[in-house]
Formats: C-alpha cells, sequence, structure tokens
C-alpha cells in the first residue's frame, strides 16, 4: 500500500520507525514492529542510521513486509553508487516494497567507520530523478527496464535550520522532481513549525512532523548540541529534568506535540529509538 | 600548493628496513611551508635515523623537486654518494617522489603523505578552490565551487548537516559549501540559480583522457637524454 493513498483519505497518517540491529538477529526490531503494527500506517527501515553499519535497510523492509507492517525503505547515497541505488530500488519493488525514502545521508565521519570511503555519487535531488526515470522504464544510461517499478516517493526537510531558506529551495526542487510527502527532522518548538509551514503553504504536499521520543535531558542536549536541525527549548530539559518518572514527563511532551502538529501538519512521523513500547501511549495521549 | 604532512618515523622507519645508508632529499618549496621537508626538517630526520643506527650518507635540500629537469641538475653533485647509499628517503609531495624516482635507479622512499594537490591552483595557492570536474558549475553556484566547498562534494543544493553554517563534518575548521554559496547568491540578487539543478554529476568526465592530463612538457619529456640515469 502507499503511503500517498492515505492521504487521498484525507486521514492524519502516524509512520514510526523500524532500525535494523548490528548483527543477524532482527527479533528485537521485529518485535518493537509488533508492539505499534495497529497504531502506525508504515515503518521508515533506516539506511544504517548515523552512518553506523547495520543490516540493510532493503533486507529489513522484506522482513517488515513478510510480517504484515508496511515499510518505507529508506536509501541513502552514502554507500552506493548509481548502480547499485538503481538495483536496490529494482530489488525493492520486485519483492513488493512501494515506499521510499531519499536521502543524501550523514557522512562518514558521523558513524563508526569514519575510515570508510564516502559515495555521494548521487544525492537526495538526482536520486529522486533516478526513481522518476526508472518509473519511466528506462535506467540512467537510457537501457530498457524489463517491467517498471511505481514508487510512492518520501524525502525529508530540516525546518530547523537557520537560515531555513535554503531547505525551502531544496524542499522545492524535490517536490519538482518527484517527491511525494515530505517527513521532517524532530520539531520540539511548535511555533517554529507553524512559521515553516506557512513558508510552504504555496506546496501541494503532505508533510509529516518529526518527534524524537526525549529519552532524558542528557540526551535533549546532547541532540542540541550534536544535531544538526534539532532544538530542544530549555523548558523542555526542565521538565524532563525535574521529571519523577522520565518516561512518562516524555510520553506527556510527545503528546503535546501530536497534538499541536494535527493542526499544522498531514500527519506525524514517531521516532521512538528504543522506546517504542511507549508510542501507544502517546498516540492514546494524543487522542489518536 | 600541494600539502603534506609526514608519516609517523615508525612507517618510515620500515619502508627502510634492511637498508642502511640512507640519501636525505628535501624541497625548498611546498615541503619547506608544509614544514615536512625544509632544511629543518630534513636535519632533524637526519638525527633520528642516526638515532635509529641508519647511516645518513648524504642529504640535500632543492629547488623544487616537483619539476623533474631540477632534481636532474640538482642531483648531479651528488652521483657518487647517492650510487653508493641503499635508498633515498625524499621528504617531500608525491609529484617530488616520483621526479626522484624518474631520475635515479635506486630505492625511492616518501616519508610525507600529500593531503592535497593544491598545486593546481594557479596563482591562487591559498587553498584547494576546483575540484577537476570537468562539468564547471561555478555559474550556477555563484561562483564557488560545491565539489571542494562541500564536504560531500553535493552539487543539487544543501543537505541536513550544516549548523551556525558550519558543516556537521569538522564544524570547527569547516564551513558549510552550501551555506556560502546561498549567502553568496543571496546577496547578488540569484537565489533563482538554486533552481536550475545539475542533476546527477558525470564521473566519467572526472577522469580525463590521457592526452589532457598530459600537457605538451610530456612531449619534451620523451626527447633524448631524459631517460638517462644520474645515478
Amino acid at each position: 500500500m502507499k503511503l500517498t493513498e492515505l492521504f487521498t483519505d484525507g486521514r492524519f497518517v502516524i509512520t514510526s520507525e523500524a532500525g535494523p540491529p548490528k548483527g543477524v538477529d532482527t527479533s528485537k526490531m521485529l518485535e518493537d514492529v509488533d508492539l505499534l503494527l495497529d497504531r502506525v500506517d508504515a515503518f521508515n527501515v533506516t539506511d544504517q542510521q548515523s552512518s553506523v553499519m547495520r543490516l540493510g535497510s532493503l533486507a529489513a523492509s522484506y522482513l517488515l513486509k513478510q510480517r504484515g507492517a508496511e515499510p518505507i525503505f529508506q536509501l541513502t547515497c552514502r554507500d552506493r553508487n548509481r548502480i547499485a541505488l538503481q538495483s536496490d530500488l529494482l530489488s525493492a519493488y520486485a519483492m513488493g516494497v512501494e515506499n521510499i525514502l531519499c536521502l543524501t545521508g550523514d557522512y562518514v565521519s558521523l558513524g563508526d567507520h569514519p575510515d570508510a570511503k564516502p559515495v555521494f555519487d548521487l544525492d537526495s535531488i538526482s536520486l529522486i530523478q533516478t526513481v522518476k526515470t526508472l518509473e519511466e522504464g528506462h535506467d540512467l544510461a537510457g537501457n530498457d527496464l524489463l517491467g517498471t517499478p511505481d514508487f510512492c516517493i518520501g524525502a525529508v526537510v530540516s525546518p530547523g535550520t537557520d537560515p531555513v531558506e535554503p531547505q525551502i529551495i531544496k524542499m522545492e526542487n524535490k517536490l519538482r522532481v518527484g517527491a511525494e510527502f515530505f517527513q521532517t527532522q524532530a520539531m520540539y518548538d511548535l511555533d517554529q513549525l507553524n512559521d515553516f509551514v506557512k513558508k510552504v503553504d504555496h506546496l501541494d504536499v503532505p508533510i509529516l512532523g518529526g518527534i524524537i521520543l526525549l529519552k532524558s535531558a542528557g540526551m535533549a542536549r546532547f541532540m542540541n548540541r550534536n544535531v544538526a536541525g534539532v532544538h530542544v527549548p530549555e523548558h523542555l530539559i526542565n521538565r524532563m529534568e525535574e521529571a519523577d518518572d522520565r518516561a512518562a514527563t516524555s510520553i506527556e511532551i510527545a503528546a503535546e506535540l501530536v497534538k499541536g502538529m494535527k493542526d499544522l501538519c498531514r500527519g506525524v512521523h514517531i521516532m521512538a529509538l528504543g522506546w517504542e513500547k511507549w508510542v501507544p501511549n502517546v498516540l492514546d495521549e494524543a487522542g489518536l | 600548493m600541494l600539502v603534506s604532512e609526514q608519516k609517523p618515523i615508525e612507517e618510515i622507519l620500515h619502508s627502510l628496513e634492511g637498508e642502511k645508508a640512507i640519501f636525505l632529499l628535501g624541497c625548498h618549496g611546498c615541503a619547506e611551508a608544509s614544514h615536512t621537508g625544509g632544511e629543518r626538517e630534513v636535519r632533524a630526520m637526519k638525527a633520528a635515523l642516526e638515532d635509529e643506527g641508519k647511516t645518513v650518507s648524504g642529504w640535500t635540500v632543492l629547488d623544487f623537486l616537483c619539476q623533474k629537469a631540477l632534481v636532474k641538475t640538482g642531483l648531479q653533485p651528488f652521483r657518487k654518494t647517492i650510487a653508493n647509499s641503499d635508498s633515498l628517503l625524499v621528504m617531500t609531495c608525491g609529484v617530488g617522489v616520483q621526479a626522484v624516482a624518474a631520475v635515479v635507479d635506486k630505492v625511492v622512499h616518501p616519508s610525507t603523505n600529500t593531503l592535497s594537490m593544491g598545486g593546481a591552483q594557479g596563482t591562487w595557492p591559498g587553498s584547494e578552490r576546483c575540484g577537476e570536474c570537468g562539468q564547471c558549475l561555478l555559474d550556477y553556484t555563484g561562483g564557488i565551487c560545491p565539489i571542494t566547498a562541500c564536504t560531500k562534494s553535493l552539487v543539487n543544493g544543501i543537505c541536513g548537516g550544516m549548523r551556525d553554517g558550519r558543516c556537521e563534518h569538522q564544524p570547527d575548521v569547516r564551513p558549510c559549501g552550501w551555506y556560502l554559496i546561498y549567502e553568496r547568491l543571496k546577496k547578488l540578487g540569484r537565489l533563482d540559480k538554486l533552481r536550475e539543478l545539475p542533476g546527477a554529476l558525470d564521473y566519467a568526465k572526472t577522469e580525463p583522457p590521457k592526452d589532457l592530463r598530459s600537457t605538451t612538457f610530456w612531449e619534451l619529456e620523451q626527447g633524448k637524454g631524459q631517460m638517462e640515469r644520474v645515478a
């Protein structure tokens, strides 16, 4: 099922994340997916997130599909050249994966193999162009395909970046070349998200607001220092710091964000980072 | 400028294993500026090798090792010394090491790692500016090369890794190239340029054909006398 079909139904779409393991034991990942199967429309399957080597997002997407979950196959341009990217796209479609998220990818120095050769033969824009080319029935070299894929193409935008204008220009470019929905970087400031949404009001495309569950005040400060585009306001950090029950406070904060995003976005993308079991509570509190 | 850094001394000693008499060669050009092959570094290397029981058969610092003809001339006075040495330790860039190797029939060891071929930067050698991609994008990027200015060499706009105008890879020393491009185009009133997407680069063009890589000097090098050895 394509995510775009859900948007045309007019419903508030909920996506979450499945993180493939470092290793071959996929049981934890699939158990986490099971916890959310009835509450979430689709799962982003991360592609060696933060440049940390893991089991591949294509194989994990297939495993999710077998489990009855709807995967959004993330693919980055960091580790594969255009030959491998096109091949993986064909493989994904042949295995029934219809939703993809096209990313440039983090630089290799952010992960656990900083000595690796970064590829970046393509980037998020030229990757979307590549998908569209495959959908027209031929590859980047102009050779005909035996059977053509038909994907629902997602992309990302980071509304918390200052200045935000180059982000918006890139978002417009992604939309122009074929993106069909957007997920945002994690947002903790609804006013900032509101400003952003107003600035992109002229774009007719569904946006899912990003939320990362806060696990502690320390995690919030770490993200503020190290994750581009993420800013957790001081009052939320204080709430986490003063919390007797951190999980309860985290759920409360996330639920407030989801509620706020209901008025601003067409859906939410919740990144639980190991706290999958609390996501149903967030959705309950947010009235979803 | 060709930027180099000295290899760890362990690596250098490993490369000299089994050899006794070593001839040291420094360069008054970029290697001196990089503090990897000026007279001071050559003297320090001589002391370090002697501490390790090596014999330094001789040394010199030339102008400039990246020019084969100059290397050949400069080494003439040392022909006998070099002939009686086991090897040469060349304390300069990869070009210099290859130039020395081209004029002596002796083992040649590099003492440095070449970090940047900034030597192709014309008479504005302060930084590496051109990525030699063979499909110049400067018109659409406001005169700032995205191949060299962006860590990922992205050509279709900014990624999500910019903070406070810096690249999340080495933020202390690296501005975000696409932030610089954006600011420049904004200043010029040409942000519309960012809507002209070059798409995928043609990497076949980044590897120029041999006839373009070799210059007219290559032909001169084929001339008589060029193939003779100094030692």
